[in-house]
């Protein structure tokens, strides 16, 4: 199951990337669908790709740049080695996220949002990941985590940490 | 003889150790030269007995849970001999929990493979969509309304007016959306209908193609859902290859194709407008109604745009059940509610049911109270946008206008169960810090008044004039409820006023109830 979500970025290579928006532009609504695709092959949105994109669909850089930054999903910069995200909503602070949620900020000396300064790990709040019936839970790289406890979600710091 | 188990591939079971468990027997059964099959379901939606593993017999399934690795072999002595097994739950159609449901759109979830669509066939697919060809779009639009489905994504419109008017909109090209953006907190029922049934919900936005005259319909999946993002994928290819999307589906002269859109972290897309903005390609601000989505939606064409249950529970209701629905329910609620129990709860997970049954009855009968054994305090019915509920509102049924006659909302169903030990301000704070991150900034009650109102609530958490500020949230509340484009500013109120309203011992310097009770 991991693998399906192991993540393996590109190094930025502006070819690559024309390749990539050219591939999904002539879809209806094509924005999104190409950030997610730059996204996943760069691990970030890299800034050169705005004007590209704006070409290729016609629109302006300013568009692009609106809907780039309108989505929390989209990065500006490479994230850590591995993301730990941390459901932060209602039903997980009702199983006890809040406690959990300052654990791991202590563990790994940042708070939610940031990067470790040895860049190994992100860890970032997410709001819902629908595991509400077994929270609090989380997400590392793509694979779920429910009914974390202290000792799972030490666990889990310590595998993003590796 | 080939031993057959059945073990969720869903992603609350996943996230509490279901591929483990998987492969844990399979290696166990390698090793004593065994054969068995495994067979990948949807989850029953009974989280607490997650990872669950069924077994086929010939009275029906058997289930074994909540299993672990280390149970792999115990496990299958007890299949293979028969004997008793200390997790063992007896048949699963007998587990009292799930027989008091009515399942009517989960009716499949847990029990076929969502990946094949022949398994789909076998327990009843497609009887809604080839009953659907033989029918006229009237006949077809008379048998929705009489089923009175109203949008099961949390505001309630009929869904039979909603179609009706698109059917009747003239326009060169027309669209069929789902919205699978389930952002609300302590909802999980679209996630678990993709995951364990895919196949219902491509065929509820079919049928609704067909009768509307769209081609082309989208599912706009949050990111946060990769698991539901693949299931639906692959049953789409699925439905492609068996003939049931693409051009002239099921042998008829209709053409309907669907395509997934994955969201990107930006929870106001669950309004449907700001849905639409976004399926454009555009940062997802709200649009201001009218025009109506169903004369001007996606693209500027008519566009039926409903909940994945909504679209999920269709197939039911054209294969002849239409009057079945109906007769389930109470007052203008009709049909059943995918309700799903969450947060601080004993058995949480899904509990679809007619409408009707008691706030009560739902979080200390069925859900067994707290999971910490606490005293149940309060619980938010609705998602983040929902009011909190006191137990003295308990006795408030299952439905649309009770919980609206309470100041309250149903939404999508989602019940977050909090016990004593909750701090009824910081609740309120949050409501109001998650509309100021998550709103779309395009109108200033929303935008601004969040933000205030979390100011304001810092204030009266210091000391600071505790009396005026809490005038000026009320005040705050009553600009944002009536002055906002969406629900997502108009709705925060709910949360923050209920807290207000029925926990008013919270909202000062310092929660000495707290203190009180460590």
């Amino acid at each position: 199951m991991t693998s399906l979500f192991e993540a393996s970025f590109e190094p930025w290579d502006a070819e690559r990337a024309s390749e990539i928006i050219a591939e999904h532009s002539v879809r209806e609504g094509a924005t999104l669908v190409i950030l997610h695709a730059l996204q996943e092959a760069f691990g970030y949105v890299p800034e050169p790709a705005i004007p590209m994109v704006a070409s290729a669909l016609n629109l302006s850089r300013a568009e692009i740049y609106g809907v780039f930054t309108f989505y929390h999903d989209f990065r500006k910069e490479p994230a850590g080695r591995h993301v730990l995200k941390l459901c932060r909503a209602e039903a997980c602070q009702a199983a006890g996220g809040d406690a959990l949620a300052a654990r791991a900020e202590a563990k790994l000396g940042v708070a939610l949002g940031h990067t470790t300064p040895d860049e190994r790990v992100t860890l970032e709040p997410i709001y819902c990941l629908g595991l509400c019936a077994c929270a609090p839970s989380a997400m590392l790289d793509g694979r779920v985590v429910g009914r974390l406890d202290e000792a799972r979600l030490d666990a889990l710091v310590a595998e993003a940490q590796r | 003889m080939t031993i057959r188990l059945f073990i969720p591939r869903d992603a609350g079971a996943i996230a509490v150790g279901a591929d483990d468990v998987a492969s844990a027997l399979e290696q166990a059964a390698v090793k004593r030269g065994m054969t068995i099959e495994i067979v990948r379901t949807g989850s029953r939606g009974l989280y607490w007995l997650e990872p669950m593993v069924e077994v086929a017999t010939p009275k029906g399934r058997t289930a074994f849970g909540p299993v672990t690795t280390g149970d792999a072999n115990s496990l299958l002595d007890a299949i293979v001999t028969g004997a008793q097994h200390p997790l063992q739950l007896g048949l699963t159609d007998e587990i009292p929990w799930l027989k008091r449901q009515t399942r009517l759109t989960f009716i499949r979830c847990g029990v076929v493979d969502p990946r094949s669509i022949e398994d789909y066939r076998a327990h009843g697919g497609y009887k809604g969509f080839e009953r659907a060809l033989s029918l006229t779009s009237d006949e077809i639009l008379a048998d929705v309304t009489a089923s009175g489905l109203r949008g099961r994504g949390g505001a309630g419109f009929p869904t039979g007016i909603k179609w009706k008017t698109v059917a009747q909109a003239n326009a060169d090209r027309k669209y069929i959306v789902c919205n699978a953006d389930e952002g609300d907190s302590g909802t999980f029922a679209d996630r678990m209908i993709m995951e364990g049934d895919p196949f219902v919900v491509i065929e509820g936005m079919t049928i609704a193609g067909i009768t509307v005259g769209a081609t082309k319909g989208y599912i706009y999946i949050r990111s946060e859902y990769p698991h539901a993002v693949e299931a639906m994928n692959a049953a789409i290819t699925a439905a492609k290859r068996a003939g049931f999307l693409g051009t002239r589906i099921g042998g008829s002269a209709h053409d309907f194709d669907l395509e997934v859109r994955v969201g990107a972290g930006a929870y106001v897309c669950g309004e449907e407008t700001s849905l639409l903005e976004s399926l454009e390609g555009r940062r997802g601000l709200v649009r201001a109604k009218p025009p109506l989505p169903a004369h001007k939606g996606l693209f500027g064409k008519p566009t039926v745009i409903n909940n994945v249950l909504s679209f999920a529970a269709i197939p039911f209701i054209l294969a002849g059940g239409a009057k079945a629905y109906a007769d389930f329910g109470m007052g203008r609620s009709r049909g059943t509610m995918p309700i799903q129990l969450a947060g601080n709860i004993r058995y949480g997970g899904l509990f679809e049911t007619a409408f009707g049954v008691t706030l009560g009855e739902l979080v200390d009968d069925i859900g067994g109270g707290t999971f910490t054994g606490r005293p149940v305090r309060a619980v938010q019915v609705g998602g983040p946008l929902g009011a909190y509920f006191p137990r003295a509102l308990f006795d408030t049924p299952f439905d649309y206008e009770a919980f609206a006659a309470r100041d309250g909302l149903i939404g999508h169903g989602g019940i977050v169960v909090f016990d004593d030990s909750v701090d009824m301000m910081k609740q309120a704070r949050f409501a109001m810090e998650f509309c100021a991150i998550e709103s779309c900034g395009k109108c200033t009650p929303c935008r601004i008044g969040s933000t205030r109102g979390v100011e304001t609530i810092d204030r009266i958490r210091r000391g600071e004039r505790v009396a005026e500020n809490l005038a000026v949230v009320e005040d705050l509340c009553n600009t944002m409820k009536f002055g906002s484009l969406c629900a997502l500013g108009g709705f925060t109120p709910y949360p923050v006023m209920s807290a207000l309203k029925h926990f008013r011992e919270d909202f000062g310097p310092a929660p000495t109830r707290l203190q009180a009770a460590e």
